[in-house]
């Protein structure tokens, strides 16, 4: 109940602020339509919907991390977090009540991006859904990575780390922009390293009915998901027991 | 009845000292005023008693439960203003009401019934359906206050509520101080001398962490030998620097 309130109120705090809606939102549709006016000028396959779109959304999932750590970072800094530890609020209500709104909103942006992509020429089929739900652990990731960096980061470095390096670092490390084949090297090994590529490849995969290649990719992107989320309710806890 | 009662209560941040074994009681129903000057250790103070911070050593109990064994308890009992405006700002100030209530898990019908009490009580029926990011100072300090009190604490924590506000807004606030007076525990830490007389039942005088007297403000003026309270203030306050 106190948990649900708080999860609530997050929520409303997250839908109600514009700059929200027209990054969260607005963004990732304008480059999927940008893209594709692009594609169908000067044909490159990977820019082609049924490959952009899955890119797309794993870009798109990028803002819940500036969503979640901008609204942990302002409640930090105003004195209203210090009023809400005051009150029979526990640290997993915290954790939760954070994390939780961002869930069914990721899942509503993914949504809106595929719905937006069929009218581009999208093909329909129930794999649209295998691959919104699939990709699910990658937005628990991005989330706990925004609740992680709202723990440690002022508003305005949350401004800059999450809204623009993160997002910029997570599109080019996942090969929506760029075959990262193309660049190689140590490139493309930290790449893979890392769960973004692995987070295109898999929802691409998922998509295209080819299941039993996401296998590969979905041990990384539940690594990163376990252990961001880890670090992230641990520095949680310690920045509350330090306020 | 004794509503919090500390214990050489110490809180050390490295090699500062920022409460130094602070015994003190106060009263049930009273209105009671921390004063000092900045770094006296007023806010701190406030911090342990709200479980907010851990003492590094001593106690206090808050209405009967300790703040280092039963904070759970405490959280209960208690309602806090924050030094700065402490408001969700997208939400509406109904919302922001409410949101308080359900941390309490207070029931639909209740909740209603607190916001409707709450309104009168602080004149909020205006701007209940106003987001409270777009009100003024004062207002948010007021609907803060709300927040804090919606709960039906049994002792409630001020801490600077009038800092930044106008004197029209201060004054307003103090009214609605004043009509809680013998209602609710009050502990107010305040910069301003005159708030505090105005206001308070007794008043403790703090510098550098430590309480250097404590009383009503005839008292006070008595023991600094002195007929006004701001002379009275700064003569205990330079006795204890020589």
């Amino acid at each position: 109940m106190r948990m649900l309130t708080f999860a609530k109120r997050c929520t409303k705090e997250i839908l109600r602020d514009p700059i929200n809606l027209a990054f969260g939102l607005g963004f990732p549709l304008i480059l999927l339509m940008l893209l594709s006016a692009i594609q169908s000028n000067i044909p490159v396959s990977l820019f082609e919907i049924d490959k952009l779109t899955p890119g797309i959304t794993v870009f798109g999932l990028s803002f819940m991390t500036l969503f979640s750590a901008t609204l942990i970072a302002k409640d930090r800094e105003s004195a209203l977090l210090q009023r809400l530890h005051t009150t029979p609020l526990t640290g997993l209500d915290f954790i939760i009540g954070y994390m939780l709104p961002l869930l069914p909103i990721a899942l509503g942006q993914i949504g809106i991006c595929y719905l937006a992509a069929i009218p581009l020429g999208l093909t329909v089929s129930i794999n649209i859904l295998y691959a919104i739900l699939g990709i699910l652990p990658m937005a628990v990731f991005y989330i706990a990575l925004g609740l992680l960096c709202g723990s440690v980061l002022g508003v305005k470095q949350v401004g800059g780390i999450c809204g623009a390096l993160l997002t910029n670092l997570s599109a080019w490390l996942s090969g929506v922009w760029f075959d990262l084949d193309l660049v190689g090297g140590v490139f493309r090994k930290v790449a893979n390293v890392l769960p973004y590529v692995h987070a295109v490849e898999m929802e691409k995969a998922l998509f295209s009915g080819v299941f039993h290649a996401t296998l590969t990719h979905i041990v990384p992107i539940v690594f990163y998901c376990v252990l961001t989320t880890a670090i992230a309710v641990f520095l949680f806890l310690h920045q509350m027991k330090r306020q | 009845m004794q509503a919090i009662q500390t214990t050489k209560l110490v809180k050390r941040y490295k090699t500062l000292t920022a409460v130094d074994g602070l015994n003190l009681e106060i009263q049930q129903g009273e209105l009671f005023s921390l004063l000092g000057v900045n770094g006296a250790g007023k806010t701190t103070t406030i911090k342990m008693l709200t479980c907010l911070t851990k003492p590094s050593s001593g106690d206090a109990l808050v209405g009967g439960f300790s703040i280092t064994k039963h904070p759970e308890q405490v959280k209960q009992l208690i309602g806090v203003s924050p030094q700065e405006t402490a408001v969700a700002p997208n939400l509406s100030v109904e919302e922001n009401l409410a949101l308080i209530c359900g941390i309490h898990g207070f029931s639909k019908q209740k909740t209603k019934q607190r916001i409707e009490e709450l309104s009168g009580q602080f004149g909020l029926n205006t701007v209940l359906h106003r987001k409270a990011g777009k009100l003024s100072g004062g207002w948010q300090r007021r609907v803060s206050i709300a927040m804090a009190l919606i709960s039906q604490p049994q002792i409630l924590f001020l801490d600077e509520p009038t800092l930044g506000l106008d004197v029209l807004a201060r004054h307003e606030l103090w009214k609605v101080i004043r009509s809680l007076k013998g209602k609710v525990t009050m502990i107010l830490t305040t910069h301003y001398l005159e708030e505090a007389a105005a206001l308070s039942d007794r008043i403790g005088i703090m510098k550098s962490g430590n309480l250097l007297a404590v009383g009503t403000v005839d008292e006070l003026n008595r023991k600094a030998g002195v007929d006004n309270f701001e002379a009275a203030f700064v003569a205990i306050v330079e006795e204890a620097a020589v």
